[in-house]
């Protein structure tokens, strides 16, 4: 059984959080990463750098500036996910990039460094199903998951087609939008859970403006297997760029309180806590 | 061949949400293109209003001096001083036959956005514009331009501040307002089915000079050229010459030169890579990032090209030449005194190419050069570069 897989068999719901590799240096972000492991997130989503993201908001575009100007190659990707690897041996890790990332570098060629670094699965951000013909048997090859994305306007045929070449989780967009942070969710999270739970056995995972932990509660109360949180977080390095310590700090806070909210019995088992009591 | 493929180039490389918004603009413009009504109210503006057919002018004194028939197609005399409108009517239109109440658009030099906005006001549909912050300050006047006729001018300060990340941003505004807004591309790149729509809009300038020098000449002429940015005039003039014995010749912006990383030559220097929703060349690093480029001309200062004219070069059906910014300077100039006529920046890239190349062809040879638009907008900034002499 994969990761991904055991972890959902294990636990439900998840806590996905989310990181541009690099952010903002190498080093740092490695260090964003173990914190981020250590305060309960349970799997692992790293951004690859990349100049033009059309999909992600304002806060987000500027963690993968920040990055690449710190000089964050897809080489330095792949060497930061073998060092989480390392420090997390069961933790799932799926990589979040550009298809020109893939393309450049051959796609089995990018599938095989993934899986050699230790990666789980891969989601391609601008890669609808109808122009996955090259990357689709290459992650299959080297074991990877492609994680499929499904938006709240995905007609119920594309909604099938993305379906059938799904594995891992899916990941289902909360909105029409790019990322970022909202003050309120779509209405409609439930709706959108329940029409695609009918189409699949996988996991459901929610993401796109989930930045409260009434958010989290909602996104749970729908129904959802997983919930992903990238903005939020970006936000908290972006504001203490200059501190270091207090950007850990902000971290564990933030994603303990999503947590509580998530599995309030696993309170006494985030190591938040355990900075300040031992 | 793949619907949206050109060759293995094209395509539709873009976010899950933006599918159904794609998905919706191929299924209306194969109903409109099939609607007498839709053709015939597009005809009355395009002649009614932006002043086509435009003329395609013998030019006496350059022919005098290259030894051969030249012949200019006079995009530079639509209104709005560009081909731009072609595309920017057409697709309000659309946009109005698909109930859509808003447009939005992106703009480096700002001429697809001054098309957008001219558009916007005759069709009465609000315009938002995104303008990297750096163009926004290059190019003021054409920013105080939209405002005038009604648009919104929204500068981007994301990334490198300038036309690439106007795109983005224009992408993310029509992710969020799928409903209400249509996303008027200003040129034949992005994801299917813009190429196709922003071609067959830019094609009637083919169809006119075909028909012109057929009139004038008794014969097809034996080279077309014009430049290529985007390559929106470029694909209009081409197409209807496409199956001809036509000699048909791009003209990129070889900026600094080809052999400095300060150029925007992405066809002639660049490789295969997937960039704002299309497979095409591309100037990349070898990570697959887009790299900074550079032309005199605003316009032309784009890391991509439309997919077609990736299988165009491909099949070897078109050439694809690069010309400098010195060159495209000094034919400016030359175009200004020798006929009275002010190219655009863009525009004397084909001119400099014709210049170069007309001792090619001998005395009864006729060539075709596309000005795609007007020179007023560069008058000040080439006054600068020539430290204030003409």
């Amino acid at each position: 059984m994969s990761r991904i897989a055991e972890l959902f068999a294990r636990k439900n719901p998840v806590f996905i959080g989310f990181a541009v590799a690099g952010d903002p240096d190498g080093e740092t972000s490695l260090r964003v990463a173990k914190t981020m492991i250590d305060a309960g997130v349970d799997l692992l989503e790293v951004a690859v750098p990349y100049a033009d993201p059309v999909a992600d908001g304002p806060m987000i575009e500027r963690a993968h500036v920040r990055a690449l100007e710190a000089g964050t190659t897809p080489d330095a990707v792949f060497a930061l996910v073998r060092q989480v690897r390392e420090y997390a041996p069961d933790l799932p890790i799926v990589l979040f990039t550009y298809y020109n990332i893939i393309y450049r570098r051959g796609a089995d060629r990018f599938f095989a460094d993934a899986a050699a670094a230790g990666a789980d699965g891969v989601l391609i951000v601008d890669l609808p199903v109808e122009e996955s013909d090259e990357a689709a048997p290459a992650a299959r090859r080297h074991g990877i998951d492609r994680i499929a994305l499904i938006a709240p306007t995905t007609s119920p045929e594309r909604r099938r087609a993305i379906l059938r070449d799904a594995s891992g989780f899916v990941y289902l967009i909360s909105l029409e939008g790019v990322t970022g942070e909202r003050d309120r969710l779509s209405p409609d999270i439930a709706g959108l859970v329940g029409a695609v739970r009918e189409g699949t056995a996988l996991p459901l995972a929610v993401g796109f403006g989930i930045s409260s932990p009434e958010h989290v509660r909602a996104v749970v109360a729908a129904g959802a297997d997983g919930v992903i949180v990238g903005s939020a977080l970006v936000r908290l390095v972006e504001e203490r760029l200059g501190d270091e310590a207090g950007m850990h700090d902000a971290l564990r806070t933030a994603i303990g309180a999503m947590l509580r909210v998530l599995v309030p019995e696993r309170e006494p088992d985030i190591p938040g806590r355990e900075s300040i009591e031992g | 061949m793949k619907a949206g493929r050109y060759g293995v180039y094209g395509g539709q490389y873009m976010p899950e949400t933006l599918m159904s918004a794609l998905i919706e603009l191929e299924e209306t413009y194969r109903r409109i293109s099939a609607d007498p009504e839709f053709s015939r109210r597009l005809d009355w503006y395009l002649r009614e209003y932006a002043g086509r057919e435009t003329p395609l002018t013998y030019c006496t004194n350059i022919s005098r001096e290259l030894g051969c028939r030249v012949y200019l197609k006079r995009e530079d005399l639509l209104h709005g001083g560009a081909h731009k409108l072609n595309n920017t009517l057409g697709q309000a239109l659309m946009a109005k036959f698909m109930g859509k109440r808003r447009l939005i658009a992106e703009t480096g030099a700002g001429q697809h956005g001054v098309a957008t906005a001219i558009a916007g006001a005759a069709l009465g549909l609000p315009v938002d514009v995104y303008m990297g912050e750096v163009d926004t300050r290059r190019q003021a006047l054409n920013a105080f331009r939209m405002e005038l006729l009604g648009a919104r001018v929204i500068p981007v300060a994301s990334g490198t501040r300038t036309l690439k990340d106007a795109i983005n941003a224009a992408m993310r505004d029509w992710v969020t307002n799928l409903g209400s807004t249509h996303y008027l591309l200003g040129s034949c790149v992005g994801p299917h089915p813009f190429p196709r729509i922003v071609r067959d809009f830019q094609s009637v300038i083919g169809e006119e000079a075909r028909r012109q020098v057929l009139e004038r000449e008794g014969r097809l002429p034996d080279t077309v050229v014009a430049c290529v940015g985007g390559g929106s005039n470029a694909i209009g003039i081409f197409s209807p010459f496409v199956d001809d014995d036509v000699a048909l010749v791009g003209v990129e912006a070889g900026g600094a030169g080809l052999d400095t990383p300060r150029h925007g030559a992405s066809l002639s220097a660049g490789s295969v890579g997937v960039f704002q929703g299309a497979l095409s060349y591309l100037l990349q690093d070898a990570d697959g990032q887009a790299l900074e480029t550079h032309s005199v001309a605003a316009g032309l200062d784009h890391p991509s090209v439309g997919p077609e004219h990736a299988m165009l070069k491909d099949t070897g059906r078109v050439r694809y030449e690069a010309v400098t910014d010195a060159e495209a300077l000094a034919a400016f100039r030359y175009l200004s005194r020798a006929e009275g006529i002010i190219p655009a920046l863009e525009s004397a890239h084909a001119v400099a190419y014709a210049l170069r190349s007309a001792g090619d062809l001998d005395r009864d040879g006729i060539l075709v050069v596309n000005l795609s638009g007007r020179g007023d907008k560069d008058v000040a900034d080439v006054a600068q570069i020539r430290g204030g002499a003409a």
